[in-house]
């Protein structure tokens, strides 16, 4: 039999439910009855031993906040949306996952390595890949018009609104998330 | 609104990786009386940044729509991600609520506000609601009689219905019958609605390759002679990354992968190097 992992009041934050559930996108996330057609139906679950759409929102229904917010495994929804069409709740299931890497970026500076490159290149170009040359070239080789610019100054406004800079800046990263 | 007139968002990935999407959609277009505007300005439509900050891609998603509010004209794109995003962010602010004053406070700086006086589309909606079929059909000088062919719509233009509302998500049909148009036989397959899980591949390459695989392996099962995307990022996924999946399941597909404007320019009459069908990675035999 394998080992019974026991959760201890003092892991839970009895409160996190009503955190999460006045947060966009996760306001129902109480109504969730646990039936699980949400997990049947995620095309990641299918293939990996942790990211189990269900759970994580059981998980948030308990508190276990800390245990959610150092879990990598969030990592790992495709944003496919299946779960928010087929939850017979009406629960935003994808968006509370967001809600909860949202939160991990917040509460403990750590995104994954590409998304922090991508978020730099954008700051830097617009674009959340650096263009090359060449390719810039080729455009009119094929005929095609110049790429719009960005307006770098206005993107940079965006990012001190939403107090995303210091963030980034800051920001621990992981490159893998097992399956 | 002009049905004939669009503000083309390019998003990041078509000009990056794709731009046989670009020339053979703005090709396509064209020869159905479409005018494209370039944006005046751009940037990212925000979904990458939904995952690390959701207010960070509610600012990003706005200013793209202010643009095209300013410039008179409903957005046009070709990647199912830049839909998604801006277009619930479109129908978020025109709700108005939390969303829009937090939208107004990001953008004030810059002198942009929201007016709600736009809507977004993707180029599938564009073909089969603004143009039509009966235009299209038309337009068909080869058909390409007797090619079976097997669609992927993808997620963001079907999923969530409550903020797409645009085909069915259970059996979409909007692509397959703009396939029907071209004369080749749509085949129907196991898991058309399945997702393509390119999205995660920066953090995972396992689950989105045994994800694809499925995919490959249902569309070979009928016999398809290619698969139609609508999509940068699930292109790339069945089309670039084929042969990595094959090597990681020792298995041969060589599924062609085209992007729909390419099936219908050659339908057309434009040759295959006019679509760009050389830059894609799986050769089509039958071309």
């Amino acid at each position: 039999m394998s080992e019974v992992k026991m959760v201890k009041s003092s892991d839970i934050d009895s409160k996190f439910k009503y955190e999460v559930s006045k947060i966009p996108g996760a306001e129902r996330v109480m109504l969730c009855f646990q039936c699980g057609t949400c997990t049947a139906d995620c095309p990641i679950a299918k293939y990996s031993d942790f990211y189990k759409p269900r759970r994580i929102v059981r998980m948030v229904q308990f508190g276990l906040k800390e245990k959610l917010l150092s879990d990598n495994h969030l990592w790992l929804c495709s944003t496919c949306y299946a779960c928010i069409d087929h939850c017979p709740q009406d629960v935003e299931v994808a968006s509370i996952v967001r809600v909860l890497r949202n939160l991990i970026v917040k509460e403990k500076n750590m995104m994954p390595m590409v998304s922090k490159g991508l978020a730099t290149n954008l700051l830097k170009t617009g674009y959340i890949y650096t263009i090359p040359e060449s390719r810039l070239k080729r455009r009119i080789e094929q005929g095609l018009p110049p790429l719009p610019k960005a307006n770098i100054e206005s993107i940079s406004k965006i990012f001190d609104a939403v107090c995303f800079k210091k963030i980034l800046d800051e920001a621990k990263t992981f490159e893998r998330v097992e399956k | 609104m002009s049905n004939s007139k669009y503000l083309l968002f390019l998003g990041c990935t078509v000009p990056y990786r794709l731009s046989n999407y670009e020339v053979s959609a703005r090709k396509v277009l064209n020869n159905l009386g479409v005018e494209l505007v370039e944006m005046p300005e751009f940037n990212c439509c925000g979904l990458p940044m939904d995952i690390v900050s959701h207010d960070l891609m509610l600012g990003l998603a706005s200013r793209n729509l202010c643009l095209a509010e300013r410039a008179g004209l409903n957005i046009l794109t070709l990647c199912n991600g830049c839909f998604g995003t801006l277009n619930k962010v479109n129908k978020m602010l025109k709700e108005g609520g939390e969303a829009k004053e937090k939208v107004e406070k990001y953008l004030a700086g810059d002198n942009l506000k929201f007016k709600g006086t736009i809507d977004v589309k993707h180029i599938v909606h564009v073909l089969s609601e603004d143009i039509g079929f009966e235009k299209i059909k038309s337009s068909v000088k080869k058909p390409l009689t007797g090619l079976r062919i097997a669609q992927h719509t993808g997620c963001h233009i079907l999923r969530p219905t409550k903020e797409v509302g645009k085909d069915d998500p259970e059996n979409p049909t909007l692509l397959k019958n703009l396939i029907r148009l071209t004369g080749a036989v749509c085949l129907d397959y196991m898991g058309e609605t399945e997702c393509c899980a390119n999205p995660i591949i920066g953090v995972n390459e396992e689950i989105p390759f045994q994800v694809a695989r499925e995919k490959l392996n249902n569309v070979k099962a009928v016999e398809a002679q290619a698969l139609i995307t609508v999509c940068p990022f699930c292109h790339t996924m069945f089309d670039a990354n084929q042969s990595r999946i094959e090597r990681a399941f020792n298995e041969k597909y060589n599924m062609p992968v085209l992007h729909y404007t390419q099936l219908l320019g050659l339908a057309m009459g434009f040759t295959p190097d006019e679509m760009g069908i050389n830059e894609l990675r799986v050769r089509p035999p039958f071309i």
